[in-house]
């Protein structure tokens, strides 16, 4: 190697007071901060705390609005010899305990919640939810047969406990999911959409439509002994 | 002329030099000026100081992650004035509440936006995760923030759920039963984490003390330390997703 006579030179050591110099190396990969496509940018103040002031003024407004209109509950004196029927957990916990009706205490109240925090927590870590390919980009048929014999295994398992209120839901995602499978990319753009979707999209939304469907009938459809009630005859909640 | 005259006092303030030694900075007129404004003040330097225009539309975030904050700060100052009226014990607390209905001031209204905002707290974090979901909000160099989010969830439901039993009516008790029955399904360590949990065997006095600390103190410093990690990890990470389709992103590999 030739030495040739830069203006600077690496290696000077690390004392700033006596090397003032300071090279920028620039390496190959880059820190998250810079990483993409900026685009255009705004000061955060006034644009950013405008647009959150206003949030949260509309937000206190509404909360006002509806704590004069509304009460919240107070039931008799806490009593452990007088049990309500049915007793029932905060709402956010009543699609567990529409569980706890079909299967055993350790899988719908352990496994269950346990499983789910999991796979919540381990979303971001897994590739083909970072890549989010279309399901049905890759070996279509081969991914058809897979999805379909998953779903008639969790139908069946679902009819065997009668857990009637899961298995409805899943049904309503997996249809669409299946018929997404028969869309071809020169049909109709409405349903690009759908043709498009990856994986976790659909684990996601099934697993949205499940909790949403299971804290309604929860809170809405469940009467004494956790028989079916329907909520505009009176003995509901 | 009245709002140049309210202009020129509010100029006069801003002179002064009490004003001066608070804010260290001139009217925000300047981009350096409006720079300091948010990383000069200890409460606004979370945020970042300049913002994507796309990140700014309503329908990238619906202000979901902002207003779930701000109803835990709802909570926190209408949680401190309830602490107030409050007392963790047999029958005492419920006696407390309807003190609350009957006899202090705005007592009811107090108690009706505590319960509510609580609720819409719950819903709000949740309402925001599956949104920040759908827009691959997870996905590198994101993915511990996720993962912080996902905390935050339990935070705020364990923060609902001891809430919910203090008002010490058939509705917590019951609730609290239910609920800390599951736990006892858990095998070996079920019955001595029940144990721990309600301070007994049954849902009583020292439940209502546990929850009440853990409710009061200990979930709440646990929440308030995951959103200032929250918070600064989204500048740490890049600011806010932007909108990109699942395709798209395939589309353009970064190198």
């Amino acid at each position: 190697m030739v030495e040739k006579k830069n203006s600077y030179e690496t290696g000077f050591g690390s004392d700033a007071l006596k090397n003032p110099q300071r090279i920028v190396f620039i390496t190959k990969k880059t820190s998250a901060k810079v990483k993409g496509d900026v685009g255009r940018q705004l000061m955060s103040f006034p644009h950013l705390l405008l647009r959150e002031s206003i949030a949260f003024q509309v937000m206190v407004i509404v909360l006002v609005g509806i704590a004069l209109l509304w009460d919240a509950p107070l039931e008799q004196l806490a009593n452990p010899l007088v049990t309500p029927n049915p007793a029932k957990a905060p709402w956010y916990f009543l699609g567990l305990q529409e569980l706890l009706h079909y299967f055993p205490p350790l899988v719908a109240g352990i496994i269950i919640p346990t499983l789910v925090v999991v796979a919540f927590v381990v979303i971001p870590y897994f590739n083909v939810n970072v890549q989010g390919e279309p399901l049905w980009a890759g070996n279509r048929a081969l991914r058809f047969k897979v999805f379909l014999s998953i779903l008639v295994a969790l139908v069946a398992f679902l009819a065997i406990f009668r857990a009637w209120t899961v298995l409805v839901p899943t049904v309503a995602v997996a249809g669409p999911l299946l018929f997404s499978s028969f869309l071809k990319p020169e049909g109709q753009p409405a349903w690009k959409f759908l043709r498009t979707r990856p994986v976790s999209w659909w684990v996601m939304t099934w697993f949205i439509t499940v909790s949403v469907v299971l804290t309604l009938v929860g809170t809405f459809f469940r009467g004494p002994g956790w028989s079916w009630v329907w909520p505009w005859r009176g003995h509901g909640v | 002329m009245a709002t140049s005259s309210l202009a020129q006092a509010f100029g006069r303030l801003r002179a002064t030099q009490v004003w001066k030694s608070i804010f260290r900075r001139g009217p925000a007129r300047t981009n350096r000026t409006r720079s300091l404004a948010v990383f000069g003040n200890l409460f606004l330097h979370a945020l970042p100081v300049k913002v994507r225009d796309k990140s700014l539309r309503v329908r990238a975030t619906y202000y979901l992650g902002s207003i779930t904050f701000f109803l835990f700060v709802v909570l926190v100052i209408t949680g401190i004035l309830l602490m107030l009226y409050y007392h963790p014990a047999v029958p005492q607390a419920y006696r407390d509440m309807k003190d609350l209905g009957f006899v202090v001031s705005n007592g009811v209204f107090l108690r009706n936006l505590h319960r509510l905002a609580a609720q819409a707290m719950v819903v709000a974090v949740f309402w925001h995760m599956f949104h920040v979901f759908y827009r691959g909000g997870y996905r590198p160099p994101r993915e511990f923030n996720w993962v912080v989010g996902v905390g935050l969830l339990l935070v705020t439901l364990f923060l609902s759920y001891t809430g919910y039993l203090l008002p010490w009516d058939q509705l917590a008790f019951w609730a609290i039963t239910v609920g800390t029955n599951i736990i006892s399904a858990m095998p070996i360590l079920g019955r001595p984490v029940r144990f721990m949990l309600l301070g007994g065997n049954l849902v009583g006095e020292n439940a209502l003390l546990r929850f009440y600390v853990l409710h009061c103190v200990i979930l709440p410093l646990i929440a308030i330390v995951l959103v200032g990690v929250h918070f600064w990890r989204i500048q740490k990470d890049g600011g806010l997703t932007v909108k990109e389709t699942f395709q798209e992103e395939n589309g353009r590999k970064e190198e």
